[in-house]
Order: structure tokens, then sequence, then C-alpha cells
């Protein structure tokens, strides 16, 4: 039997009056090889990405220290969460701060910088691409320490003390006035990745014909053509670089202990990465840590749905 | 009909305003990165010197001839960590592109039980970064016994929901009468794929390349690993920066070595990664 055959092909060519199970299991069979194929990765995958999502839900609702049994305690974990852990609840805060800027912010600028790159001719695109990605593909999150280093010979302070704007250093990593605005800064500057990248390829793919018929249609200028024409296009890349940049927006953990040190002053700074890092690397609280990325994982799935929902609507 | 360099719906004004705008974005991107290589070549009192300056006025290697004193005068001999960090990045790379293209051929181009289940899975797990399942993998890694060893460091990163859903949506474009034809010929599945498909997505391979070399190049310290002769390059090079305000010129030269490899590979797959992307958009 060929290989891939469907269920359908089947039905026709044999005995009509068998039972779904059957051709089922027959449909299993003829697929065989298909299935060694995958086994390799699926074995990974679900070992080190679905396990540890179900394993998270599951010890969330018991007390686990790693070295005695888990024991079973109902919604206690949660419960002393929300009521009770003020610092989660400033963390849960700053995540969604820092995600507000780094997710939608970096996508709306990757997509406006790889439009405009799009424009240009294919060597200067391929320049232009190449240093608009370097900072997302170097990972030189520490070298914005030295340019903003706390004395007078950081890049930042020492030109604002030689031109007099200030008279002593600004603490960019320890004053919790700039703390925030600071790490914003440098995680937008380094966050022209993956989206930006798709967004490229995405525009590069478009249709030119459609312009044109969108030129005769009365489209008058970029931006309308942007909006009537290119991004209803691109739906499918406008969603997948939505997805990344959901992920990208809550992974900010290590970027902003590299900057501000851990824990950072006053925890102006500290996020729920940090905090699940905090309970499931050094308290070994385990079922605590694990409500912790339960509700991460909830607040993802969400904000994905959510977002799918905003897409369909581009360019109506 | 537009002449060719010129497109419809566009202003010469707007035009050269861009132009001018990107160029200008383009310099800030990559001033941190000049500096980077401009404090590495710096001789000691040129970095502290007041105002500081983004390019040095005379040129040292200082910088890195002290790297790698300090790198041979390290506990454990500093091409252990070398070795360590080229094993990993390399045996991760090839197998995370040989185990995915092999899963990512049969969910691209045929249809059987699971096949449409499996795709959602992939595609809703493409948020879940190694960051967040973090502590779960932790217990599963020490359940396994698979603590202080390679596995640790490698196998999670092959199994990534990411390279596997590029591979499949870049696969999903191969004509299926290539495969037709060589079924007719009379080749079996293995051959279909290793002959037939893997050339056909080299794009692919040299995509999910780049993104797996940026993540095992400068995997720093982990949970798993706690023997010094199993840490990596850039755990080494951090913790010789870490020695203080004298070694920002030795930190400098470690963030410019540690860029060269992801960018090197970067401006030769430039084009197969854009060529790559162009297939990843996601049916609503």
């Amino acid at each position: 039997m060929d290989e891939n055959a469907t269920t359908a092909e089947l039905v026709t060519s044999e005995a009509p009056e068998r039972s779904w199970l059957w051709y089922k299991w027959h449909d299993i069979k003829n697929h065989g090889s298909l299935y060694l194929f995958m086994l390799p990765f699926l074995l990974i995958f679900t070992t080190f990405t679905i396990l540890p999502v179900l394993i998270s839900v599951y010890y969330s609702f018991t007390n686990f220290n790693v070295l005695e049994p888990a024991q079973y305690c109902g919604w206690e974990n949660y419960i002393r969460l929300f009521l009770s852990d003020d610092l989660f609840i400033t963390a849960v805060k700053n995540t969604f701060v820092f995600a507000v800027y780094t997710g939608p912010a970096s996508y709306l600028l990757c997509l406006i910088f790889a439009w405009l790159i799009n424009e240009l001719t294919p060597k200067f695109r391929a320049f232009l691409t190449l240093m608009f990605y370097a900072p997302a593909l170097a990972n030189m999150t520490v070298i914005w320490k030295i340019i903003f280093s706390s004395d007078q010979y950081g890049l930042v302070n020492g030109f604002l003390m030689e031109n007099q704007i200030i008279s002593s250093p600004i603490q960019f990593f320890a004053d919790v006035n700039y703390i925030v605005p600071t790490v914003i800064f440098v995680l937008l500057w380094s966050s022209l990745g993956t989206s930006f990248l798709t967004f490229i390829a995405g525009l590069q793919n478009v249709d030119r014909s459609l312009y044109e018929a969108a030129s005769i249609d009365g489209i008058k200028n970029r931006w309308q053509e942007l909006w009537y024409v290119t991004l209803p296009y691109m739906r499918p890349q406008l969603l997948f670089s939505a997805v990344i940049s959901i992920a990208g927006a809550f992974n900010i953990g290590d970027a902003i202990t590299v900057l501000c040190g851990y824990p950072s002053v006053d925890y102006v700074a500290h996020t729920i990465m940090h905090h699940l890092q905090d309970y499931g690397g050094t308290r070994l609280e385990m079922g605590y840590a694990c409500a912790i990325a339960t509700i991460l994982f909830i607040i993802m799935i969400s904000l994905n749905k959510i977002i799918q929902k905003l897409i369909s609507k581009v360019g109506e | 009909m537009a002449k060719r360099g010129k497109r419809l719906n566009r202003s010469t004004g707007g035009t050269v305003a861009v132009l001018l705008f990107l160029i200008l974005v383009a310099c800030f991107m990559v001033t941190p990165m000049i500096f980077a290589i401009g404090n590495s070549l710096k001789p000691m009192d040129e970095l502290f010197k007041f105002p500081p300056t983004l390019w040095p006025t005379n040129y040292t290697l200082d910088n890195f001839r002290n790297l790698f004193v300090l790198m041979s005068s390290s506990w454990v001999p500093m091409t252990r960590y070398l070795f360590n960090t080229l094993f990993i990045t390399i045996a991760g790379t090839i197998g995370h592109i040989l185990v995915v293209s092999m899963c990512a051929y049969p969910l691209s181009k045929y249809r059987f039980p699971l096949s449409g289940f499996i795709n959602k899975i992939i595609e809703l797990s493409l948020m879940f970064t190694a960051a967040v399942t973090g502590i779960p993998s932790y217990l599963i890694m020490s359940k396994l016994g698979w603590m202080d060893t390679y596995w640790a460091l490698i196998i999670p990163t092959m199994g990534s929901a990411f390279g596997m859903y590029l591979m499949r949506q870049f696969m999903s474009q191969i004509p299926d009468s290539l495969l037709e034809s060589a079924r007719i010929d009379g080749a079996n599945q293995w051959q279909i794929f290793w002959k037939i498909v893997m050339p056909q997505v080299k794009s692919a391979w040299l995509t999910l390349m780049i993104f797996q070399v940026q993540g095992l190049w400068n995997l720093g310290s982990t949970t798993y690993v706690f023997k010094e002769q199993l840490k990596t390059l850039p755990y080494a090079l951090q913790q010789i920066t870490a020695g203080g305000i004298a070694r920002q010129g030795v930190a400098s030269a470690v963030a410019v070595v540690m860029m060269l490899v992801p960018i090197t590979i970067f401006i030769f797959c430039q084009s197969n990664i854009i060529e790559t992307m162009a297939t990843s958009g996601m049916k609503e």
C-alpha cells in the first residue's frame, strides 16, 4: 500500500464493511516509518517542553522542596501568591511594564524599520538589515554597563558632565528613577531580532501587482498602501512575530540581571522570571515556584489568543 | 508603468527623508559595538580619560594580550572551556538540524493520525522557551541523572519548537511531484528524505544553524552543570571580566571575540535566512 494513501482511498479500494477503528489502525500502520522519523524529536520535545508544563501544573498544588516527597495542599500556593506575597505583585507589575514596552513597542519598531528598509535596493537592504539585526545577534548587553557606567568615565555620564548638563554622574542602574527607563532602552536596542527578519522576508514576498492594482483603486501614499495592501497580505507573518514577541517580552530576566544585578535596587526591576528563579533555584520551594510558572503559562496563552483576535482586524 | 527603481505611491522627498532617517538610526544601532571594538583597542590610560572617547588615538593589542595571559592562568586550562563551548555548539547544532528535519518531513508532507494535533501543539509551545520551563526541567534533569553532563546542555536545545516550526514551514513548499517521482523510481522513505528533501531545504538548515549557534555559543553558567571541567567559554570569560574595573579593556576584548562568530555566520547566510523566514507565517 502506498505510504500516503488516505483513509478515504482505503475505503473505496477495500471491503467496505470494516469498522472505523480498523481503518484508523491501518492508517497508522501504513505510516509506520513516518512515526519513526518523528520519534527522536517528539521524545526530546515532550520531555523538555511538554512535560515541564504538565509538571508545573501538578506541583503547583503541592508543597515540594525536592528532598521530601510532595504533599498535596490545594490552592494554598496560589492564595499565598496573590494575597500575601507583595513581592510577587510587584514582579507581575514590573513584568507587565517591561512587556508592554519591549513587546508591542519592539514589534512596531521591527515592522516600521523592516518596511522602510524594504524600499531600498537589494545591496543596501542587505547591509542595513545586518546593521539593525547586529545588536540582537551579538548579545552585547554587557557593553551598555560600560556606556552607562556610574562614574565620569562612562560614555553617557562623561558626555553629560563635559557639556555641563549634570554636575555629578547619574547612577543609571542603581537610582530607582533611572533603572526602568534605562533597562527598557537597552532592551529595545537589542530587540530587532527574529520578528525583524520575519518582516523583512515577508515584505519581500508581497505580490507587486497588488500595489499596481491598489494605485488604480485610489491608494495615494505609502501609509495607505501599508495599511490596506501590505499588512493584510502579511497577516501570517504578523501572527508568527507576535508569538515570538510575547515569548521575548517575558524572557527578559537574564538581560535585566546582567544590567542591574540581582536583586535590583528596591526590586524596581524584579520580574516574574526573577521571582521564579528565586523560589525555584535559591529557596527550593518547588511547589511555590511551579505555581509561579503556571501563572506565567496562563498569561502567555491568553495573550496569544488576544493577539490572534487583534491581528484578524488588520486592514479593516 | 513605473520606471525601474521608482515604486508606485511614493514621493521623492519622502524617499530621501526615509533614507536619511534609516542611516541615522543604523549608526545609533552599531555605536555600542564600535565603542566595544574601540575600547578593546585602547591602552589603559585612554580607558580612563575624561571626557571618554568612542575610538582610541593610540591603538594597542594589550587588552587581547592580557585576556590571553589571564586565560592561561585559569584554574582549569582555558582550552577546556573552549573545547566545551565548541563541542556543545557543534553537536547541538548538527543534532538539532537532523532531529528537526526528520520530524518536519512527515509533518509537512503527509497527513496521518495525530499529525494535525502535533502541529498544533508545536505552534502553541513556540512561546514556552527554556527560561520559562527552567524549574521543572531541572527536576526532570535530576531524575534522568543528567546533572553534570554534556547531555543536559545539548539535548534540550535539540528539541526546540522554534526550529521545528521554521523547518516545517519551509519544507511544505517542496512540490509533491518531486517526492512522487522519487517514489515511482523505487526510493524508500529514508532515501526520499535524505536525497531529495534535505538538499532542497539547505536555506532552512543555515537558518536553524544561526539561531542555534547564537544560543549555544553564548551559553554561560547554567543550573545543570557544577563541575568546573564542564563549564563553558562565556562563563569563564565572565569570571575574568568580573575581576574589577581594571579589567574593563579586557571585558571589551571579550565582547568583541564573542560577537565575531555569530555576526560572521550571519553575513554569509543572510540571503538564505531571509528566504527561510519568508515561509514562517502562521495561519490564523
